[in-house]
């Protein structure tokens, strides 16, 4: 550092995480666990919302984050750099972009090799500008609007899908459920959250679903937080469709679907695009009916992979809710890690060659093959995925599906 | 004079500061710190000078930065024009909102909660009409160049922001100097009084709220050419009225410095709570409200009092009259 | 254009709604009238009752409506001793003091909330939560339907304090004149703090009728407060029939406005009502001091 006045004074953040747990993933064996003295430890920046509104997502991006590091450093850390240890340097956004753009710039200064951030769009798209500044390889973890990977930085990459593609694929899907059907659905009404995701994902949504032959009857915006969901299910049941696309966080998820459930809602399905609370475990175990049948187009880990399987156990082994907040950013760890240890080094501008080059074998999430297009994983889908007896069940593409689809769901 | 000497001396100090501080994160702590003081500045003419709390000083500082925002994204106009747009639309809020308001005689917490509800409506609506990109939000397009307002370093934003604290602190020093400003304050202190002596307290009142609508407006353009992304809570949500409300009361209401007070000690607060806790989620804001609470404990004044009493100098403001409601 | 069938059902579930909105608005409107503070820290106490409505409901067992004998009366405790000891302590007179002490006290307990109970939203299932009534060919939870008979009582229960009773008069004495007041012997401090302490208490009230069909999570709170500001001060502030009425006003607006213009956009309507009635008038509906 070069610094004239002295950075001490803004504290470091540091955590170094040597757990016990047990080498997972990675295929690595051979390494023994230990220390290796020797080599000076890499430092990776975690930027999440963990107090402020979005406080649950940004804590589940932190723990799998920190998960990806203890299980690196497990396996024996940076072989290419002898076996140099990984670092967490924590900060907190507090759901603000500016704070998590500042937090960007100290780490950049602190020497950090890169940073995994964001997990809201708003954030990721300050904090991916903020580290540009200094070149800083910067993996954003689950914002999904496709502006963040739109600007051509150069150190921005994205492992996950993003939203255009998500609801492409929705789309896709939900044909080729329909088709299947012996009792397809011919109208819809979404129903989404007013900021960037949910927004987003609904105008491509209403956009692509009449090409299958599906009517949107209605699209209905609602605040953060929305009080009362009785309203809106007033206006689904007077329009009746026989489908109900949910796009909007946990907390209005959840209202949303009780209400459904109190005012006696029947519709052919209800088939959620980005759901907060469809893919959510806890949503499933404290509403097991009112989770019945609800299909979900999510992020998602692949059910047929003995290390995604490990890890959701190992992360529910600590207390975590295995939610995608929590894979998505180990992966993006990990994403960071495998590019440092082919580059052999932490200089910013190989790290982000080798993110650019990144050929990982990412088979325990249901992706095609890693292909970095302009920082944007080509290969990244997400699934559908369907509630049915008390579990999350992958219904779709088929070669990832633990169980068939039900559909009609009053059929 | 004093005090002008000592203003222009502390802004010429600061000008030169980026000469020797080469490092990035001390430069965004002092542009955070200039942005908070120019946001606590523009509240202070109104609430401090001007005894007229608002709770909604988003609805100019995020018509400021909508204007810069979708001048350029949708319509290609140059930003160094949206900044002076942005300005010109913020002070059209504010004399909407002031003379919506003024007129009835509204204030005290009535006009404190009608702004608020200003800010809420412009939200909304931000939040519906297709050119703000309602949800989806604003992106600027990242293009670093002088003519679009954009820079590699930070010295070139903060020395942009650094002349629009200047002006706004030399238009506050003007007040606390002027007839026009002996007038704001005999209104903030007894508004019958006032009248009784000639003054006519809605002008007085409309000019101070287009004064203060003006510099919010300019913080919200240069937040836009920034952060380069604009969602209506980031614009018109109410962590910008707080904290513009926030700074002037910490640092001192109705005094010249005392902005620059409350802004250096909120974000060396902030500063120091985030580093000296760490890393559980919220117990560095934990820390931070029980300090705040303690400050205004033992210094009921704000800072500026604080220092004012150290130094046995009276205070600039006097006690102001207690709200009737 | 929506359905005018569901125009009835729509306003029927604004009443129930709004009647949950005016029950955090009547503790609001005590504090507001009586002491002249805009209590910043409103929210973060509703937040407060709801978790230990949750608490006793899950470790406990229970049931949220017996919380209606716990709950109030812990919160007065937490109010009056807040108010006595830290918001009069900080005040030196100056109403900016009170407003920055409310957000700070508002900062640390939601962040206390956040460091102790985590940042997960909490839900309590109750063997009502999906019960309706049948009214006028609408479904309206059970829930809701309590909680509208909560609202009219404790909004009569606050009148006849503040009417029949020799605390209800010393308020009223100091709402009006706090200097005379003290004149006569009045304890200020004790009766700001009973004040206070009766308008959190009320909190308390809202959170166990509110619990049922809501969840609680450390920020839920700030989500009550603007609304709950609107009604007050449309209901007229220290009025407690005011208070009632203009959450019941809100709550069909509300609904009404996300019909006709859509849930995002129909919140406008809130504002514009609370806009219009301050300039025209500014005494509220029922404007008439405590």
């Amino acid at each position: 550092m070069t610094d004239t006045m002295k950075s001490g004074g803004l504290g470091r953040r540091q955590f170094l995480k040597n757990s016990g747990v047990a080498a997972l993933g990675l295929g690595v064996t051979g390494f023994p666990s230990v220390l290796r003295a020797q080599a000076a430890p890499v430092k990776i920046g975690l930027v999440h919302p963990v107090s402020g509104f979005i406080a649950f997502s940004g804590s589940q991006c932190r723990e799998g984050a920190l998960m990806a590091i203890a299980d690196i450093n497990a396996a024996g850390g940076i072989k290419s750099l002898g076996g140099a240890q990984v670092e967490a340097v924590l900060a907190d956004s507090q759901g603000k972009p500016e704070i998590g753009a500042s937090e960007v710039g100290k780490m950049a200064e602190e020497g950090v090799a890169g940073i995994v951030a964001g997990y809201s769009s708003a954030i990721s798209l300050a904090t991916s500008q903020e580290a540009a500044k200094t070149n800083t390889p910067h993996v954003v973890d689950v914002g999904v609007s496709d502006s963040i990977m739109s600007r051509g930085l150069e150190n921005t990459f994205r492992f996950g899908p993003g939203y255009g593609n998500i609801a492409n694929f929705a789309v896709d899907n939900l044909n080729a459920i329909n088709q299947a059907s012996s009792s397809p659905a011919k109208t819809a009404m979404i129903i989404h959250e007013e900021s960037v995701f949910g927004t987003g994902t609904a105008n491509l949504l209403s956009e692509r679903l009449p090409s299958i032959g599906i009517d949107v009857v209605d699209v209905i915006k609602h605040a953060n937080p929305t009080r009362d969901f009785t309203n809106i299910v007033l206006q689904l049941k007077s329009k009746q469709p026989d489908l109900i696309i949910p796009a909007n966080y946990y907390n209005e998820y959840v209202l949303l679907a009780r209400t459904m459930r109190q005012q006696r809602i029947e519709a052919k399905g209800i088939y959620s695009v980005l759901g907060g609370a469809a893919s959510n475990y806890k949503f499933v175990n404290e509403f097991p009916e009112a989770a019945d049948l609800i299909m979900d187009c999510n992020h998602w880990f692949n059910p047929k992979s003995e290390v995604a399987m490990q890890r959701k156990t190992a992360a529910e082994a600590k207390g975590l809710i295995y939610t995608y907040e929590v894979f998505l950013a180990y992966n993006a760890v990990l994403g960071l890690v495998d590019a440092i240890e082919r580059a052999g080094t932490t200089d910013k501008a190989a790290v982000n060659e080798a993110l650019a080059g990144s050929n990982l074998d990412m088979s325990y999430m249901p992706y095609a093959a890693t292909k970095m297009e302009n920082g944007q994983n080509m290969g990244a889908a997400p699934v559908n995925t369907q509630v049915q007896n008390g579990d999350i069940e992958v219904i779709f593409p088929s070669e990832f599906a633990s169980a068939e689809t039900v559909f009609p769901m009053n059929g | 004079m004093r005090q002008l000497a000592l203003l222009v001396a502390l802004f010429a100090a600061l000008a030169v500061a980026p000469i020797f501080i080469h490092s990035a994160v001390w430069m965004n702590l002092i542009i955070m710190v200039l942005y908070a003081a120019l946001l606590g500045q523009a509240w202070n003419i109104l609430g401090g000078y001007g005894g007229q709390f608002s709770f909604g000083h988003a609805a100019f500082f995020g018509t400021g930065a909508y204007t810069i925002a979708v001048l350029q994204v949708q319509l290609g106009i140059n930003p160094w024009v949206g900044l002076v747009a942005g300005g010109m639309l913020a002070m059209l809020v504010a004399a909407f909102i002031g003379f919506s308001t003024f007129r009835y005689g509204l204030k005290g917490s009535y006009f404190a909660l009608i702004t608020l509800a200003f800010a809420e409506v412009l939200r909304i609506l931000s939040n519906s009409v297709p050119f703000t990109g309602a949800g989806v939000g604003l992106l600027i397009e990242l293009n670093p160049s002088a003519a679009n307002m954009q820079f590699v370093d930070k010295a070139s934003y903060f020395w942009l922001l650094l002349a629009i604290t200047f002006i706004a602190f030399l238009t506050v020093w003007w007040i606390g100097n002027s007839r026009f400003g002996a007038q704001l304050m005999a209104v903030r202190d007894n508004e019958d009084a006032a009248r009784a002596l000639g003054v006519d307290p809605f002008k007085v009142k409309m000019s101070a709220i287009l004064l203060s609508g003006l510099f919010s407006g300019l913080a919200g353009c240069f937040y836009a050419q920034y952060f380069l992304y604009l969602d209506p809570s980031i614009a018109y949500g109410s962590s910008v009225s707080v904290e513009s409300l926030l700074v002037p009361i910490v640092g001192g209401l109705g005094t010249l410095f005392g902005p620059l007070f409350g802004a250096i000690a909120l974000h060396t607060l902030s500063e120091v709570t985030r580093s000296v806790i760490g890393d559980l989620p919220g117990a560095s804001l934990v820390l931070y409200g029980i300090l705040l609470v303690l400050v205004i404990l033992f210094s009921p004044r704000g800072l500026s009092g604080l220092i004012n009493s150290l130094t046995g100098r009276v205070p600039a403001s006097k006690k102001k009259e207690e709200n009737n409601g | 254009m929506p359905d005018l069938a569901i125009v009835l059902p729509s306003v029927l579930n604004g009443l129930t709604t709004g009647a949950l909105y005016a029950l955090v608005a009547l503790g609001l409107t005590l504090i507001y009238g009586v002491l002249h503070i805009i209590n910043f820290a409103h929210g973060a106490l509703l937040m407060l009752a709801l978790y230990g409505v949750y608490f006793l409901n899950t470790v406990l067992g229970v049931d949220p409506y017996v919380a209606l004998f716990i709950v109030p009366p812990v919160m007065f405790a937490i109010g009056y001793t807040l108010q006595r000891l830290v918001i009069t302590k900080a005040s030196h007179g100056r109403d900016e003091n009170i407003l920055l002490v409310t957000l700070g006290l508002a900062i640390i307990i939601e962040n206390l909330a956040l460091m102790g109970f985590r940042s997960d939203t909490r839900i309590i299932d109750t063997p009502y939560s999906f019960e309706v009534f049948e009214i006028l060919g609408t479904f309206i939870p059970q829930p809701k339907v309590y909680a509208f008979i909560g609202a009219v009582v404790t909004a009569g229960l606050f009148w006849l304090v503040i009417n029949k009773t020799d605390l209800g008069r010393a308020i009223r004495a100091l709402a009006k004149e706090p200097k005379g007041a003290r004149l006569v012997g009045i304890n200020t401090n004790h009766v700001f703090a009973m004040s206070f302490g009766l308008g959190v208490a009320c909190l308390g009230v809202a959170a166990c009728l509110l619990l049922p069909t809501y969840y609680v999570s450390p920020h839920v709170g700030q989500g009550f407060v603007l609304v709950a500001f609107t009604i007050v001060v449309l209901g007229g502030m220290g009025s407690f029939v005011g208070a009632l009425l203009g959450g019941l006003i809100i709550g069909v607006v509300e609904a009404l406005g996300g019909l006709f213009l859509g849930e995002s956009l129909g919140q406008i309507g809130i504002f514009v009502i609370f806009i219009v009635v301050l300039i025209f008038r500014p005494t509220g509906l029922l404007g008439h001091k405590v």
